[in-house]
């Protein structure tokens, strides 16, 4: 079908006030971050300086160990997906009160992160609820500074993040269970499978959609959505246990006036999280052929 | 017959003895779930009662005094009620701009047929993952330039094009699934484009665009780091900033920070109980993403 002028000038009238948008919080940030990662950025002009931005950032332990940390992070990956299927599976099976439970195994999820940070910071504090109950259920050897030590510290927060996230999964592969065939269960419960064959044949196939999407959007929250959590919980300390990417270019940004170095880590992290967009969206154009 | 009805028999004794037991495992599961997502909130209300000097000894029980001052105490000599009220505004503000934006937007790219519209909604779709971190420094650095730092108004524009991306595909979805014949027949009628819009296609709409309302207001209420770097005058503060205020200023008064995360954290639970069915949804419908 041909457009008429007339639709084309409707057409560029309803969507360019969005494009607007998208392009000024989106297309020319991104490009702009791309230029000052090669420049010393003042307020008044910018500095050609090619590659030294990422040489420093290459060299900066504070930089890789950050990133080194976001891959840590991705630990809590298998963990969110295999409880998540777990009781999503328990709820799709009406256990007694589902809805209930539903309502709370949500409930996380909607919370604020820094509220959520802020609480959980006093609950694992040195002094805090979490020793307390070891010690008086005499496991006082188990007691440790969970945000305080190196050693500890970015474990807590991933810790907090599973807590959080775990909600997002639970429904999701539960609002997707309740699309499958019925009759698939039925067919497998005939054959004599047991509830573990059950579930491996019928429900990992049947969610098998949805179970990629919600990997890769885990996975990149690891990567870039983790600011808040540490932003409230630790400041990125102690030392700089817990520092990352995301808190580093913040940091480097608006604490250390470096918007050049603070750009070269944007572009590093943009380029990470660029290959699973991808990804996603391969994923994605799989799934409407299916 | 006889030798075979006795195993039938143990056969189903078995089963029944079996599913009494799988049924109480679940529970218990359940149950400890449900304990550990709940248990942060239980520890924020019963501490938000407590006075400071009964906070020390006294972490874990409940309250052998009630404080409610503590509750009075948030308001007064600070700028909580301010916090709050920038909050509210941030969030009305984004949220009607951006619903603007979409459902124009989301018109065009549903109701007329042009070569590059789906390459257009698949190209916004992948921008939901795309970290607002990698474009705050360059955002920083052109609002400055332009004097809309520590202005709503800025704050506003950049939660608007944040949020734009589900939201469009969110409507998107939904204006495709609305029957071509009724757009037609208003056609016929002699509808200009823009009258089917608003008389035609956004009353069949309510559902998404209610979804939308309570997602992204969740979203803009809920986030930290551009609001923490965009509006750092105390008196521009939004609540989730002013929390990490509370907690370093009043580190000593735990009670009343926890009183101070209650009081925010009320109107996103209710919002919640009343619009779970919207939550789902609009998680179900695509990520969302803090």
């Amino acid at each position: 079908m041909k457009l008429k002028k007339r639709q084309i000038t409707e057409i560029i009238l309803y969507l360019a006030p969005a494009l607007l948008f998208i392009g000024f919080v989106f297309f020319f940030p991104i490009a702009r971050v791309i230029q000052y990662s090669f420049n010393r950025v003042s307020p008044k002009k910018l500095t050609f300086l090619g590659l030294t931005n990422y040489k420093i950032l290459f060299t900066d332990n504070v930089f890789t160990d950050g990133l080194k940390h976001n891959f840590i992070l991705l630990v809590a990956v298998p963990i969110i997906i295999v409880l998540s299927v777990f009781f999503a599976i328990l709820l799709y099976e009406k256990i007694r009160g589902w809805k209930f439970y539903r309502f709370i195994l949500f409930l996380p999820y909607i919370l604020a992160i820094p509220v959520v940070g802020v609480v959980f910071s006093y609950i694992f504090q040195l002094n805090g609820v979490l020793n307390f109950l070891l010690e008086k259920s005499g496991l006082k050897f188990l007691q440790a500074d969970w945000l305080g030590s190196s050693h500890w510290a970015l474990w807590t927060v991933m810790f907090v993040i599973i807590w959080k996230e775990i909600g997002f999964g639970i429904v999701l592969v539960f609002a997707r269970l309740m699309s499958v065939p019925k009759d698939l269960y039925e067919a497998a419960e005939i054959d004599g499978a047991s509830w573990l064959q059950k579930h491996i044949h019928v429900t990992i196939p049947q969610t098998k959609n949805v179970l990629s999407f919600l990997t890769v959007i885990m996975i990149i929250t690891m990567l870039s959505w983790v600011f808040n959590y540490v932003y409230v919980m630790t400041l990125g300390g102690p030392g700089s246990a817990t520092v990352v990417a995301e808190y580093y270019i913040y940091q480097t940004a608006f604490r250390y006036n470096n918007m050049g170095l603070a750009s070269a880590a944007s572009v590093i992290l943009f380029l990470v999280t660029i290959i699973f967009v991808i990804i996603q969206t391969r994923l994605k154009g799989r799934e409407e052929v299916d | 017959m006889n030798g075979i009805q006795p195993t039938k028999q143990n056969n189903k004794n078995y089963r029944v003895r079996r599913n009494y037991f799988a049924i109480f495992g679940r529970q218990f599961l359940m149950v400890i779930l449900s304990i550990l997502s709940l248990y942060p909130v239980f520890f924020m209300i019963i501490t938000s009662i407590k006075s400071k000097e009964e906070y020390v000894f006294n972490k874990f029980n409940l309250p052998k005094m009630l404080a409610w001052n503590n509750f009075y105490e948030v308001f007064v000599g600070k700028n909580f009620g301010q916090w709050f009220l920038n909050s509210i505004i941030l969030a009305v503000g984004a949220v009607v701009l951006c619903l603007f934006l979409a459902v124009l937007a989301s018109f065009a790219l549903s109701r007329y047929q042009f070569k590059i519209r789906d390459s257009i909604l698949n190209f916004i779709v992948a921008l939901m993952v795309i970290p607002p971190v990698i474009m705050v420094v360059p955002l920083f650095v052109f609002m400055a330039k332009i004097n809309m730092i520590n202005t709503l108004a800025g704050v506003i524009m950049l939660y608007a094009g944040l949020t734009l991306p589900f939201s469009i595909y969110l409507l998107t979805t939904f204006f495709r699934s609305v029957p071509q014949a009724i757009i037609d027949s208003s056609a016929i009628d002699g509808c200009s484009s823009f009258r089917t819009l608003t008389s035609i296609i956004l009353p069949l709409s309510m559902p998404p665009i209610v979804t939308l309302i309570v997602v992204n207001s969740l979203w803009v209420w809920n986030e930290l780091m551009i609001a923490l770097i965009f509006l750092q005058k105390d008196e521009l503060k939004t609540l989730m900033v002013g929390i990490t205020v509370f907690k370093s200023r009043y580190s000593i008064n735990i009670p009343l920070t926890m009183m101070g995360l209650l009081v925010i954290t009320i109107p996103m639970v209710l919002l919640y109980i009343f619009g779970q069915k919207y939550f789902v949804q609009g998680l179900v419908s695509g990520s969302l993403k803090e």
